[in-house]
């Protein structure tokens, strides 16, 4: 008289005693407390400001990127928006994904995403140059001296 | 509503038609639940509770659900009306939208048994697994022990408890994620960990300081909508959360 409902949950067991939980619960909280000024900040001084939208291109960001303040701006919003967002979607994943298999697949495509990503964009931010010396001259924007 | 009106006799109470769809399961024969529509005439003092007796007593003898006390003291018959948790003996016919059915479903996130009937049991593991006893040290007292109004009025919502198990089956992280110690584990916890008789706090925060403990919690507030005793579930269990933070009872 067996039905096809699936099993019961089964008891539940202490894992070792971490507060895990605790840190990745505050750092949520933390976390978007700042995004929330990194983020608006930078919406306002990128968007509103001076020209505003019209502003936005290339040159604009080089310069940006040229000023070590805006440098550190955009690696905390990288960095914190990245870790807020990849631990968000971790506990999605443990909400929804059931079998342990799947889980375990999908943390490491979470975390092997957010690990490119990070390091890409932390590498962007600190090498980035707009007039590489050896580039092709058509290649580079208007404002670079030409050699 | 289609409330008819009897016989006119002085203070009569209203009677009207009223159809229930009942989630029916016979795990004997069914391999799928399934819809069952019932019509019978109530009236205006009649509970949910009372249209499913006289489903069961007149009509179909085979629907299974359970009830015991039938005025909301003992817990067992927490039902999804509507799509909502509430006890079939504390909701009202008159109080739903009876131009349409009355939707009737067994609590979820447990294993259904038959019709409205669910297994329990993961329900009451994860109850006992926060210790839910007085825990003391040293010698007994030759008299009761003592607690000053301040000290009872800490943790007086979360002994009002009747584990009903609506605040649990209502939460989506239960639902989805059935590890999950469920509300009504952590009221549970909360009326012994802010007891200032008991000395268990420590280890019942820890037990819920588990990856399957409080942190869980995404303040849906489904469990204290759900509550049929009017727990503020919620916030008991961020009470726990900043006793945890701050490892202060
Ligand atoms: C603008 C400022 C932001 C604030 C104030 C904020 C705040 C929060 C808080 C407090 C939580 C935890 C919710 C809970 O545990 O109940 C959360 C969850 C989450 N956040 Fe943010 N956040 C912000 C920006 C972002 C950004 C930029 C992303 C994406 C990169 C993001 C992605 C997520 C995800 C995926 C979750 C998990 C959702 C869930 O638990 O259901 N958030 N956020
Ligand atoms: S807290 Fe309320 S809803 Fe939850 S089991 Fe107790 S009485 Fe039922
Ligand atoms: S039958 Fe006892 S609470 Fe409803």
């Amino acid at each position: 008289m067996t039905t096809t409902i699936p099993a019961p949950r089964t008891p539940r067991r202490l894992r070792g005693r971490t507060n895990t939980e605790l840190y990745a619960w505050m750092f949520m909280r933390a976390s978007g407390v700042l995004l929330v000024i990194l983020i608006f900040t930078h919406l306002f001084v990128n968007l509103m400001t001076g020209d505003g939208i019209n502003a936005l291109d290339f040159g604009f960001v080089a310069g940006k990127w040229a000023d070590p303040v805006w440098q550190v701006w955009d690696l905390m919003m990288l960095w914190l928006a990245m870790l807020h967002g990849t631990n968000g979607l971790r506990t999605i994943i443990n909400d929804y994904a059931e079998r342990d298999q799947v889980r375990l697949w999908l943390k490491v495509g979470l975390y092997t995403a957010t690990t490119i990503t990070i390091v890409l964009g932390t590498l962007v931010i600190f090498t980035f140059d707009p007039c590489p010396p050896d580039a092709a001259a058509d290649l580079l924007p208007s404002f670079c001296p030409v050699p | 509503m289609t409330a008819v009106a009897e016989a006119p006799v002085a203070g009569a109470i209203p009677s009207f038609q009223v159809t229930l769809r009942l989630r029916r399961f016979n795990p004997e024969t069914d391999t799928e639940p399934r819809w069952e529509d019932h019509t019978v005439t109530m009236h205006g003092t009649d509970r949910v509770l009372d249209a499913l007796h006289k489903i069961k007593w007149e009509i179909d003898g085979s629907l299974t659900f359970r009830r015991s006390c039938a005025h909301g003291i003992c817990g067992s018959d927490a039902m999804r009306i509507n799509g909502r948790n509430r006890l079939a003996c504390k909701t009202l016919l008159k109080d739903l939208e009876l131009h349409k059915p009355i939707t009737v479903e067994p609590i979820k996130g447990l294993a259904v048994l038959k019709d409205l009937v669910v297994d329990m049991d993961p329900f009451f593991e994860a109850y006992k697994s926060v210790l839910p006893f007085l825990i003391t040290s040293g010698n007994e007292p030759s008299r009761e022990r003592r607690q000053s109004p301040e000290d009872r009025a800490r943790y007086d919502d979360t002994t009002k408890c009747i584990m009903c198990a609506a605040c649990t089956t209502s939460c989506p992280v239960y639902w989805s994620d059935g590890q999950y110690f469920g509300p009504q584990a952590i009221v549970g916890a909360h009326r012994f960990i802010f007891d200032s008789r008991d000395e268990g706090a420590e280890q019942r925060l820890e037990i819920l300081n588990d990856r399957d403990g409080v942190w869980r919690c995404r303040t849906t507030f489904n469990c204290t909508d759900a509550c049929p005793r009017g727990i503020e579930v919620t916030k008991a269990i961020q009470e726990v959360k900043r006793a945890l933070l701050f490892r202060r009872v």
